[in-house]
């Protein structure tokens, strides 16, 4: 009895985890266009941010505010069909100023990231 | 055959039940990574393995020059999403010059910690816990306590993401702490050499001072640090024992430990010095590395998430 017990202890923890070998992490963000914390002359069409994990598209969000508070993007945020680590969103055509961008990403395990940073449009 | 279903049940809502989203060392946009030499401030599911450590050891008080070795390893597993246990065991090895080497398991450590508060807004944690080193399950060559030792404790965890931006190359700036008093059952015991020795209350504080280079570049300024710096965190950790009674008040040991912590997507490495400040504390300065893995990004369906509780 004892022999059979230890037998479906192995099967169980043996099948637990093959089912959990794909293993995914926390969507760190590794780039961003424009560039985290960067100063640019023209001001960008888009906001494209590229992480290290495939991301949950309907929980990943991402929006892009002005110096005042004011959402700026066009509110078409989405993960990239072709490239699922990247979450991007287009922009209108800003003027120049600072403006911040603020993300929350979900990786396909539903590990959740966020973080926030700024650009600063032609000054 | 009630066997069968139980484990069958365990299974299916192994790899079913929602996933608690939240992990290792989050708090908002901050990622605290687990520190070599001071106790984390937030409860997850990791292991430490090996954690090695290869120090000289004080000669004061006539003791022989000694180099202490030692091997550990360190896990922690999540109950509910807030609280979790642990346990550590440490295999140490003492050579001389004289008299060769002895070796043996340091007594086995247990632990449990529960997540008081976190503030996403702040980059702040709170913990309290209690670490048991059980008396009797290490080794007597090695010195091990044959009585049990308690030590309640608060861990807290700060970072600064949350000053202005007039100083936003501080923002990456972290500070994690550990501070808890070791309650020895015993008083006092009989000695190898038949002597009475005394075992006081001690006082110990460890704080780890962080510079994230991940957090410098994800949401301050990206200053295009390539692999593997863009993952680096610096730190000094600073870890200190006072006794408090029993003959031994104020004889403080005291190490400071500059090193760094790269982390990668499911595991992190650290390597530090460690010096220390006073005779009493060392001989000399030693060495401390750790490989550490973080269990809920490697297996984030079954081991590496609560066992009860924590939802999406």
């Amino acid at each position: 009895m004892r022999k059979t017990r230890w037998l479906w202890f192995i099967c169980a923890t043996a099948i637990a985890s093959v089912q959990s070998s794909v293993a995914y992490g926390h969507a760190m963000l590794e780039r961003a266009e424009p560039a985290v914390g960067s100063t640019i002359e023209e001001a960008p069409t888009m906001v494209r941010l590229h992480f290290s994990e495939r991301l949950e598209p309907a929980f990943s969000a991402l929006r892009v505010e002005d110096a005042a508070g004011k959402t700026v993007d066009r509110g078409d945020t989405r993960v990239d069909p072709d490239d699922s680590v990247v979450l991007e969103v287009s922009l209108p055509d800003l003027p120049h100023g600072k403006y911040r961008v603020i993300w929350r990403a979900v990786s396909v395990d539903t590990h959740v990231t966020e973080g926030d940073f700024t650009f600063t449009v032609g000054q | 055959m009630k066997f069968r279903m139980f484990f069958a049940a365990a299974l299916t809502a192994a790899v079913t039940l929602p996933i608690h989203v939240d992990a290792h060392g989050f708090a908002g946009k901050r990622f605290f990574p687990a520190t070599l030499t001071t106790d984390d401030p937030f409860v997850a599911d990791e292991l430490s393995l090996p954690t090695v450590t290869s120090v000289p050891n004080s000669t004061s008080g006539g003791a022989p020059q000694t180099r202490e070795t030692d091997v550990g390893v360190d896990m922690s597993k999540r109950i509910t999403p807030d609280f979790g246990v642990g346990f550590d065991e440490t295999w140490q090895n003492f050579k001389t010059e004289e008299d060769g080497s002895v070796s043996g398991f340091a007594n086995l450590g247990v632990s449990a910690k529960y997540l008081l508060l976190k503030s996403d807004p702040s980059e702040f944690l709170l913990s309290v816990g209690l670490d048991a080193e059980i008396g009797g399950t290490g080794s007597k060559n090695v010195g091990a306590d044959e009585f049990s030792t308690l030590t309640p404790s608060i861990f807290f965890g700060k970072g600064f993401g949350d000053l202005p931006e007039s100083v936003a190359l501080v923002r990456p700036f972290a500070v994690t702490g550990a501070v808890g008093v070791d309650f020895p059952t015993e008083s006092r015991s009989a000695g190898q050499d038949g002597e009475i020795e005394r075992h006081p209350h001690v006082l110990n504080v460890g704080v780890a001072i962080e510079y994230s280079m991940l957090y410098l570049q994800s949401n301050v300024r990206d200053i295009e640090l390539g692999a593997p710096f863009n993952h680096m965190i610096p730190m000094v950790e600073v870890n200190l024992q006072t006794p408090l009674d029993r003959g031994a008040a104020g004889q403080t040991t005291a190490t400071i430990n500059p090193g760094f912590v790269w982390s990668g997507q499911f595991m992190q490495i650290g390597l530090e010095a460690i010096v220390p400040v006073n005779d009493r504390s060392g001989n000399g300065p030693g060495v401390i590395g750790q490989i550490h893995f973080y269990l809920d990004d490697i297996f984030p369906k079954t081991l590496g998430r609560p066992i009860f509780g924590g939802t999406p």
